[in-house]
């Protein structure tokens, strides 16, 4: 579970172009969206693209988004127990 | 003799990794990374807008270049007083092609949503707006080359119907690693300002 949380910062990083943070930067129960890290409505479809293309998780209902996407654990925790990648 | 009621009051180029403002070089990056270049020039200028680092070529071109001439306005609201009036000839193929490299597989078809936001040519219009809370008129002409001559009746007719006090025209043009940014200000006469013609637009792009 850990070397997958420090996988998803590190996708994250790399696919949302978020400059000058690190994975050390970014913490487990941080929220990813408002005061977070900051991200907005296109970062979230490119999550719910991250989970598909890298995870093979699709996400049909946006709402199921709001909860798995408030920090890394809860990405983390969604993707173990749904991957099939 | 007809009177000359505008003037340019600056310009700036942004071509081969070199920013110059008023014929002279106020930024020189790496050369032939364009990438590279505009993020170089958004550090040594410290410009704090991270969204900088997610928009496409043309965005950043346009956002430099913009930057560069706005650089020196004071924008404490919102304003409408600066128009936009932008136009290149590739319009947002650029970024058209990236979108197409994704979806061209129908085994790995994962459209990047940050790609294809870009997949306009005028979303460079909006990204300077947010930067610089314009609330103002605007518009993206997409011609064969840059057109002097439209530029010049479009800035007229804003000024002189009023929806603006000042207009940021550019030729912002970026495809496949090739680009250009042209870009300059005209708004009431001022001693000493080159006056609004349709000759001196073009002497200056050719400069």
């Amino acid at each position: 579970m850990e070397d997958l949380k420090i996988e998803l910062k590190g996708k994250i990083i790399e696919v949302l172009n978020l400059e000058d943070i690190t994975v050390e930067d970014i913490q487990d129960n941080d929220p990813l969206f408002g005061d977070g890290l900051g991200l907005d409505s296109i970062d979230a479809l490119e999550l719910i693209v991250l989970m598909d293309k890298d995870y093979g998780i699709k996400l049909s209902d946006p709402k199921e988004g709001r909860s798995i996407f408030q920090s890394i654990e809860t990405m983390a925790t969604y993707i173990a127990a749904n991957r099939t990648k | 003799m007809e009177q000359h009621k505008y003037s340019i009051s600056k310009w700036c180029t942004v071509s081969e990794e070199v920013v110059k403002r008023f014929d002279q070089v106020v930024f020189e990056g790496e050369k032939g990374d364009f990438v590279a270049f505009a993020k170089a020039y958004y550090k040594t200028n410290e410009i704090d807008y991270p969204k900088f680092f997610k928009m496409d070529a043309l965005s950043k071109l346009a956002f430099i270049g913009s930057e560069c001439l706005l650089m020196d306005e004071e924008f404490d609201k919102p304003t409408s007083d600066i128009a936009l009036l932008f136009s290149n000839a590739s319009s947002s193929l650029d970024t058209d092609l990236k979108h197409c490299e994704s979806i061209i597989d129908k085994d790995s078809f994962y459209p990047s949503p940050a790609v294809f936001v870009y997949t306009l040519a005028n979303i460079c219009l909006a990204e300077v707006s947010i930067k610089h809370k314009l609330q103002s008129e605007n518009a993206f002409f997409v011609t064969p080359s840059f057109d002097g001559d439209l530029m010049y009746t479009q800035v007229k007719y804003i000024l002189e119907t009023h929806r603006a006090k000042q207009v940021l025209c550019a030729w912002v043009e970026y495809l496949e690693g090739k680009y250009k940014f042209f870009g300059y200000m005209v708004g009431s006469y001022r001693q000493g300002e080159l006056e609004h013609t349709r000759e001196n637009i073009k002497e200056i792009y050719r400069r």
